[in-house]
């Protein structure tokens, strides 16, 4: 259950370090493992966001006697 | 929670999406719908702890169990589908958030049929037979 807000911290920690990556990847000229990068950083917040949904979700279920 | 715990994070935020908005926008909206799930998550114990004293003072007026049920799901679709809603809209997708908007109106209509039944069969009863 997502009620800390460390959490909020890690996806923009996440997000900057991806930027940083980014950014050195492509004045290295390596354009492909950039992007990549990006993608992967993408897929692992992804399933941060999307765990939390799903347990969000089945609290609505619960409380709401679907 | 707290309420001023609430709106900290809130605060906090908004602040880390500002950051975050001109440096990569697709994190930035994964911010908005985390900052949803917390704050909601932190609120629903409370919600069930009011929806158990609506459901007790109903079992004591013995309103029928279909009733309130109906409303509960009624409140809980609507939620949801106003989260979705201003989710899809945030993101600019505004026609698919008057979408599920629709889709809301009609699961809500189709979960209050059997009340509106009911209401119309009890008028129809106090009509006089020819």
């Amino acid at each position: 259950m997502l009620t800390d807000i460390s959490v909020l911290f890690q996806i923009a920690g996440i997000g900057i370090i991806l930027a940083l990556i980014h950014t050195i990847l492509k004045q290295m000229g390596k354009e492909e493992i950039a992007q990549f990068a990006t993608l992967v950083g993408f897929i692992i917040v992804l399933y941060i966001v999307i765990n939390g949904l799903s347990d969000l979700f089945n609290q609505i279920k619960s409380v709401f006697l679907f | 929670m707290d309420i001023l715990q609430l709106v900290i994070i809130s605060i906090v935020a908004s602040v880390i999406f500002i950051i975050l908005k001109d440096i990569n926008p697709g994190f930035a909206f994964f911010i908005i719908i985390l900052v949803g799930i917390i704050i909601f998550s932190s609120v629903i114990q409370q919600i069930r702890l009011i929806f158990q004293v609506i459901q007790s003072l109903g079992e004591q007026a013995s309103v029928p169990g279909l009733y309130l049920e109906t409303i509960l799901k009624i409140i809980g679709i609507a939620y949801i589908a106003e989260l979705g809603a201003s989710m899809t809209k945030d993101a600019g997708l505004n026609s698919v958030a008057k979408n599920i908007e629709l889709a809301g109106k009609i699961f809500i209509l189709l979960l209050a049929i059997p009340i509106i039944t009911a209401v119309i069969e009890a008028i129809v009863n106090f009509l006089p037979t020819v």
